[in-house]
């Protein structure tokens, strides 16, 4: 019963069709509190619409989903704001829901763009424009969280500080994460759960099983499948929102 | 104080800038102008409906332009023809059968360029009810489903998934451009009435650097051209309708000066 509980969502056998082409099928996946779930998979796997799928954009979906909470952040992988609109990035952080200033100031500082918070969204850069959207997905203290190449942009430092941190709010909000990466290596250290993505299932895991997994190898090389040896070097440290090094 | 023709006309104006403000606002983010413009064109088919079966003209109005929304939506469902073609194809059909319903209607008598531009003079204390109650009722329902109507406008999907149900939003607001469109058609007329939601709103933008300031400098602008165009249209004596919509653009030249100012700021 405890598991049931809590499941956020859950995906059985899911896929979706356009245009009579499969964009994605036969995906099963459970994100429960406190985990993070990751998918990985090449160009045109299918990982956005898996989390379009979870989060109930797509309506005539094959298989089924099961939604247990409302309570959602996303950042989406492409965003564009329309010049027509003067937005802020004050004004942006209140779109879905009338956010307390203390929070929103908050989740702008742990991000590291409380600067921007008058200026307007038109003017920042891709990396600046991420951050605030992870502010924003996370200003609501949602149950579930999805985010779709959340640190696309961002520079080398401030990636790793952003997967540090959304660790952190998985552990204190005790939220559930669908994250989705090109990169497996990134995120490893943050990851419960990894599904490799080809159109369909093509493995999952933990992130170490998905790394030794052969079809893994073959779909990205042999290369990637190193990141073992260089994993386990690589995280004698910490970065702070800032770039430092801290040390474990 | 509702005898005077003139004061009629000032607070029909009024009531109607108040509320093509906000609407006027989403047009532009929404990029719905020639949606507005269509709807409006088949409120001739409305006005002649009106007339035939002894309707009030703004209910009759209301009704024909949610009914061309309705078979919009369809076609854009059931053919692949691009949104614009689709809008043209039913902007001009239905001007063009309106038009030919009114040959039809020979016993009335129709005072054609009132319906294309409006006659702001003409309104009774009947139609400042219809206007003050109707755009009351309009204002609080866009302020119900603003959230999830500005979130989608931003991005559907984000609000989609976090349960905004942008979908009705959409559909309630496209019901609420019919509604505003039959509130206003006896001030601007047909032809200009998507004037009076665009160009206050386009002033606005120029001059604005968040949605709610916007949205009040909107309405402070279709304000400002109701009192200056009714004013001006009594003194240099021309037609109200188009008088109000030039005194908007007037003001949207002013507009553009702040924006040559914050450019040259930046650079």
């Amino acid at each position: 019963m405890s598991s049931e509980n809590s499941t956020l969502v859950k995906l059985n056998n899911a896929g979706f069709k356009q245009n009579d082409k499969w964009l994605v099928e036969g995906v099963s996946l459970t994100v429960e509190k406190g985990k993070i779930v990751t998918l990985i998979g090449p160009n045109g796997s299918g990982k956005s619409t898996t989390a379009k799928i979870a989060l109930g954009i797509y309506k005539n979906i094959e298989g089924s989903v099961e939604k247990y909470t409302n309570k959602v952040g996303y950042v989406p992988q492409k965003i564009s704001i329309d010049w027509t609109l003067p937005l802020r990035v004050y004004d942006f952080m209140l779109l879905t829901e009338n956010i307390k200033d203390e929070a929103i100031e908050e989740a702008l500082t742990l991000t590291g763009v409380i600067h921007l918070k008058n200026k307007n969204l038109g003017n920042l850069s891709g990396g600046e424009f991420q951050r605030v959207l992870i502010a924003r997905a996370i200003s609501k203290k949602p149950e579930l969280l999805v985010l779709d190449e959340p640190v696309q942009g961002v520079d080398y430092t401030g990636e790793i500080a952003l997967y540090e941190l959304i660790k952190r709010i998985s552990d204190t909000l005790n939220c559930g994460i669908l994250l989705i990466s090109h990169d497996l290596h990134t995120v490893m250290t943050a990851t419960d759960h990894v599904v490799c993505l080809n159109g369909h299932v093509c493995c999952s895991g933990s992130p170490m099983d998905v790394a030794k997994n052969n079809e893994y190898k073959t779909l990205f090389g042999e290369q990637a499948s190193q990141i073992l040896s260089v994993y386990e070097h690589k995280h004698d440290h910490i970065h702070s929102e800032e770039g430092e090094i801290k040390k474990n | 104080m509702f005898d005077d023709f003139f004061i009629r006309a000032l607070f029909a104006g009024i009531g109607i800038a108040f509320v093509t403000g906000p609407l006027g606002c989403f047009v532009v983010w929404r990029r719905l102008s020639y949606f507005g413009d269509t709807l409006a064109h088949s409120a001739l088919l409305g006005v002649t409906m009106a007339y035939t079966l002894d309707l009030n003209i703004a209910i009759s109005v209301f009704l024909i332009s949610s009914v061309i929304a309705l078979i919009l939506i369809q076609l854009q469902k059931k053919t692949n023809l691009p949104g614009d073609a689709l809008l043209g194809l039913l902007a001009h059909s239905s001007l063009a059968v309106g038009l030919v319903v009114i040959g039809f209607l020979t016993f009335i008598r129709f005072d054609i360029m009132g319906l294309l531009f409006g006659d702001i003079l003409a309104v009774t204390t009947d139609d400042l009810l219809i206007i003050w109650t109707g755009g009351a009722v309009i204002l609080l329902v866009l302020k119900l489903i603003w959230k999830p109507l500005f979130a989608s406008t931003v991005n559907y999907e984000l609000a989609e998934a976090e349960g905004l149900n942008p979908d009705r939003a959409k559909a309630i607001f496209t019901i609420l451009m019919a509604a505003v469109i039959a509130i206003s058609i006896k001030m601007v007329g047909l032809l200009l009435i998507t004037g009076m939601l665009i160009i206050p709103a386009a002033m606005a933008r120029n001059i604005s650097d968040s949605p709610q300031k916007m949205v009040i400098f909107s309405i402070i602008g279709g304000l400002l051209s109701v009192v200056l165009g009714l004013y001006s249209s009594l003194e240099f004596n021309t037609s109200s309708g188009p008088s109000i919509i030039a005194a908007s653009l007037v003001l949207f030249i002013l507009s553009l000066f702040k924006i040559k100012q914050s450019i040259k700021l930046k650079n």
